[in-house]
């Protein structure tokens, strides 16, 4: 019937992309981010693993004390005017700016460890119940309900304290009554890595407890695509199960993942900032947003600077995470799409009175083409 | 708009937007029907230069084009077209049923008031009431939580201030009136507990029960099995001449229409190409595009090129030893003679076997492993079945008869609980994964759907290539220059490499997904329905590039179908199979001239012929069949 309608083709993936850059919420979330990115970690430097230092733009490190100026109030007053402590200062005078950029630096690689970390482990558990099915979705699924029904709260504080401490060591009460500190190489292991990778460990335990969901829609996404008639396709072309899951149904699938993953990710940063806030997370003197409002948190009513800053950039990450998301979701889902009968009227007569003038000048009598 | 029985070719006026009634001069008095005679007054329904768009993409897409057609009282109307030509979406904007992103101009008029875009109270009234609608799927149609009975009272009582009680009585008559065998019981059942048919019938009791003055059937025998939509046919046919209801038939099945319509109009790409009565549409079709279509249809007997044709009805009727009435007996005999010379010359010309088997069943059993409480179900049962190289056998049935499972477990992806199976030369009763993996390079399949047998995310270069590749039969520039040559041989443009399974039609789609099954060169291949989700125009495409690539490469092939036409087209042998049983088998002349068994005769006589003269006949023979059974 309507043969070759000769287009050169666009790849799944470039539709996706088109559909993308035409949301306009997502595209400006994705510029807002990468600014805030920009900022953040411009201004402060990357100081991270001990052997990573490079030093920022910011006359201040967020450990400095300076004097208090102007009672510790902020000094910014206009865009390009921001004075000395553009942000304020907290008690002891540590520069509000320093701190709130250092936080949001590791509340944002803790959050895309989360994320790679939750995403990679619910994929794999999803992947793998939802392909083969029988024993293996049944021990694999129960154990996902185990990790669900506890809190996750509860249980990512468990985890948080056993990253922040390990590498301690055991206390160990010796026969003699004298106490030693007892350190296996798992031990020295953990604080090797607390040491060079503190946020990062958080991450990734703090990802070690939220895959579920992800594991979940992952398993139904895979229980769907299993039955389509493409994978007995690929069964009868000789293909093995690793190629079928990762060549046939995973790349099917990528539209739940990288939609999840997003949703994952701005939960994570919230997650981060409530355990922090609960003295779990990141430990002083090294900052995140969760802690910043937690250590200002009585200080709401005298300076509430300490604790707008904090919670402003909480509040702009997590809204650009969740735009971006939904800007993915829309673009991988064709039903999402909204049609507005009006928008399209206002473009015809647009476009008729555009063909007009382009017409009306050149006047040679032919009337406007109808 | 006095004459009904008007001729009206498009395409021919430049401008249609005031000739809405084209008067054929030369042919007009000669062509005015017999429903046209008995219908004056004012139309039930008199659309006019209807257009619907949809948004798509920001911008309008068109639907359905300046349409124009009246339907009158007891007249049946049946709107062709193919998939995509508009021809629902048009007949959903009457009523108001279209999502938000469409755009309805025109004018509607039902018994003399516009009723396009009216507002909400008003359609309601309309709807269920004046205007009733038949859905494709009664499964979906019906809502499963209530029983039918329910779901009919409250039609009735929606629209009639009567009581509880008296709505009952007549929701029983109407269960009564569409021929259900228990009208109580059928009351209180819940749609599951009812056969595909049955809900059909509780759907169309549903949307006569207020005695609407119009009736939209919108493809209302598509889901059904032959045997079923014969019934619901005669069933739509007898309610027409009890009711006196105008009727809109939307199909794409010239079958039915030859049975049921008064008038024809074909529609294509949102614009009616052409509008007749029957007669005038099957032996005179004007419009190329109507000749097209219905030289697209495959008909039932009439084989493949070369192969003689074989007259069905007299088959039929010799079996069963009856006449038909309309036509000469004289004739009739005759017809059955030769029906039987032609028998008996293939019975001679037919040869013995040839070598070894590519497919053998014997007695082989296939069951659904049980799932938690569900019991194993035994799909197939004492299945004997030999496909030798280079024949193609035709595996038909209906719906759950078990001829998918066959053609499944004989490429291994099923189980067999019973019995041997040996496929090229090989016994897979018990095989290993591995020996399967070495199988599957000398089998091939064609799946049904072939939007979902190709993957959306592999170009189809890449699709067809895979089998090649993991046989480590190609590899780099061989295998590029191997996917070419499928390309080619399956008349697809090799720069298609490229493209993704979206980007093509469906029928362009399946070609991909026969390339692929011919990848490997294999000995045996099973088609799966591979023709069911197409277009009729596109169906004949791929039957006829089938057929020629077995003849080029001469493979056995298993072509599980529930279209008995299709199979006729393509096969040597046929074997009919009933609720997991094989029925009959036998070559394709011995099953179309001399259907032995009741079911194959049943199923021969189901099937509609794109002809309403051959119809009739055929029709009158089934009743008498379907008498016989009971007597």
């Amino acid at each position: 019937m309507e043969d070759a309608e000769a287009v050169k083709g666009l790849s799944q993936g470039q539709i996706v992309l088109k559909r993308f850059f035409g949301h306009n919420a997502a595209v400006v979330s994705m510029i807002v981010f990468a600014l805030v990115l920009i900022l953040v970690f411009s201004s402060q430097g990357i100081k991270l693993w001990g052997w990573i230092n490079i030093p920022g733009w910011w006359h201040y490190s967020y450990s400095d004390t300076p004097a208090m100026v102007n009672g510790g109030a902020p000094t910014v007053s206009g865009p390009f005017s921001w004075g000395d402590h553009p942000f304020g200062q907290d008690r002891v005078g540590r520069d509000m700016f320093a701190m709130t950029m250092r936080g949001a630096q590791l509340s944002i690689i803790v959050m895309f460890t989360i994320g790679v970390i939750g995403a990679f482990v619910g994929v794999v558990i999803g992947a793998l119940s939802g392909y083969f099915r029988g024993w293996i979705e049944a021990i694999l699924m129960r154990f996902t309900d185990i990790v669900i029904i506890i809190p996750v709260i509860v249980l990512a504080a468990v985890l948080g304290t056993v990253a922040s401490n390990a590498g301690s060591g055991t206390t160990v009460v010796n026969a003699d009554g004298s106490i030693t500190v007892s350190k296996s190489w798992i031990d020295l292991m953990f604080g090797w890595l607390q040491q060079n990778f503190g946020v990062v460990l958080l991450g990734t335990f703090l990802g070690l407890v939220i895959w579920t969901n992800m594991a979940r829609l992952v398993r139904g996404e895979f229980l769907t695509l299993r039955e389509r008639e493409f994978v007995d396709a690929a069964q009868i072309a000789g293909a093995s199960s690793t190629r079928i899951i990762f060549k046939h149904i995973l790349p099917n699938a990528l539209g739940v993942i990288i939609v999840n993953t997003t949703l994952l990710m701005s939960s994570a940063i919230l997650l981060e900032a409530g355990l922090s806030y609960l003295g779990f997370g990141v430990k002083p003197p090294d900052t995140s947003l969760g802690v910043l409002v937690s250590q200002n948190q009585e200080s709401f009513s005298t300076r509430p600077w300490l604790f707008w800053w904090p919670g402003l950039f909480i509040v702009l990450i997590c809204l650009c995470i969740n735009f971006i998301g939904d800007g993915l979701r829309d673009a991988f889902d064709p039903r999402q799409k909204k049609f507005s009968s009006k928008a399209v009227e206002r473009r015809e007569q647009k476009a008729a009175a555009k063909q007009h003038k382009t017409l009306v000048p050149a006047g040679d009598g032919t009337g406007t083409g109808a | 708009m006095s004459d009904p029985g008007k001729k009206h070719v498009a395409g021919q006026e430049p401008d249609n937007s005031d000739a809405v009634v084209n008067i054929d001069p030369a042919g007009s008095s000669s062509r005015i029907s017999d429903s046209a005679v008995k219908n004056h007054g004012i139309p039930v329904l008199q659309v006019r230069d209807l257009s619907v768009d949809f948004g798509v993409e920001k911008k309008w897409v068109p639907a359905a084009i300046k349409l124009n057609y009246e339907v009158h009282s007891g007249e049946v109307l049946a709107i062709v077209g193919e998939s995509g030509s508009g021809k629902s979406a048009s007949s959903m904007a009457i009523l108001g049923l279209l999502p938000e992103n469409s755009r309805v101009t025109g004018s509607v008029l039902l018994n003399g008031e516009e009723i396009l875009n009216a507002t909400g109270a008003k359609l309601r009234r309309i709807r269920g009431r004046d205007v009733a609608v038949i859905f494709q799927e009664p499964m979906t149609a019906l809502n499963p939580v209530y029983t039918v009975g329910f779901q009919i009272v409250e039609t009735l009582r929606l629209h009639n201030e009567i009581s509880p009680d008296e709505a009952r009585v007549r929701a029983i008559r109407m269960l009564e009136l569409v021929e259900l065998p228990d009208p109580e019981k059928a009351f209180k059942s819940y749609p599951h507990q009812l056969s595909g048919g049955q809900r059909q019938r509780a759907m169309i009791a549903q949307s006569l029960s207020c005695d609407p003055k119009l009736l939209i059937a919108d493809e209302p025998t598509t889901a059904l099995d032959v045997t079923v939509q014969a019934e619901i046919l005669d069933l739509m046919r007898n309610l027409r001449n009890k009711l006196n209801s105008a009727i809109v038939l939307i199909t794409h099945d010239m079958g039915v229409v030859a049975d049921l319509s008064d008038r024809i109009a074909v529609m294509r790409k949102g614009l009616i190409v052409e509008t007749g009565t029957a007669d005038e549409i099957f032996n005179r079709p004007q419009h190329p595009y109507t000749q097209d279509l219905l030289a697209a249809v495959p008909h039932l007997g009439q084989g493949s090129v070369e192969g003689a044709d074989v007259d069905v009805t007299a088959a039929l009727a010799s079996v069963t030893a009856r006449d038909v009435s309309g036509v000469d007996p004289v004739e009739l005999a005759r017809r059955e003679e030769e029906n039987r010379r032609a028998l008996a010359a293939t019975r001679e010309a037919s040869t013995a076997q040839h070598g070894a088997a590519v497919l053998e069943l014997t007695n082989v059993a296939i069951e659904y492993p049980k799932q938690g409480r569900v019991p194993a179900f035994r799909a197939v049962e004492g299945a004997n079945l030999s496909i030798y190289p280079g024949q193609v056998v035709g595996l038909v049935g209906e719906s759950g008869s078990g001829k998918t499972t066959v053609g499944r477990a004989a490429l291994g992806l099923l189980p067999v609980a019973e019995g041997t199976l040996h496929v090229v030369g090989e016994d897979i009763t018990h095989a290993t994964r591995k020996d399967l993996r070495a199988l599957r390079q000398k089998v091939g399949m064609v799946f049904q759907d072939p939007s979902s047998s190709l993957n959306p995310r592999l170009p189809i270069g890449e699709s067809i290539g895979e089998p090649m590749f993991l046989a480590k039969v190609a590899k780099g520039a061989d295998l590029q220059k191997r996917i070419e040559t499928l390309l080619d041989q399956v008349e697809l443009p090799r720069s298609y490499r490229n493209r993704y399974p979206h980007e093509l039609s469906g029928g362009q789609k399946q070609r991909v997904g026969i390339a692929r099954a011919l990848s490997l060169r294999p000995e045996l291949l099973v088609a799966d329905e591979p023709t069911s989700a197409l277009d009729v125009s596109v169906q004949a495409k791929v039957l006829d590039l089938l057929q020629q690539l077995q003849d080029e490469m001469k493979f056995a092939c298993l072509f599980v179908t529930h279209d008995l036409a299709v199979v006729d087209y393509l096969s040597d042998r046929i074997v009919v199979m009933q609720r997991g049983k094989i029925v009959e088998q036998g070559t394709r002349d011995e099953i179309l001239r001399n259907p032995k068994e009741p079911y194959t005769q049943r199923l021969l006589a189901a099937v509609p012929l794109p002809d309403p003269e051959k119809q009739r006949e055929r029709r009158e023979l089934r009743e008498q069949l379907l008498a016989v059974g009971t007597e």
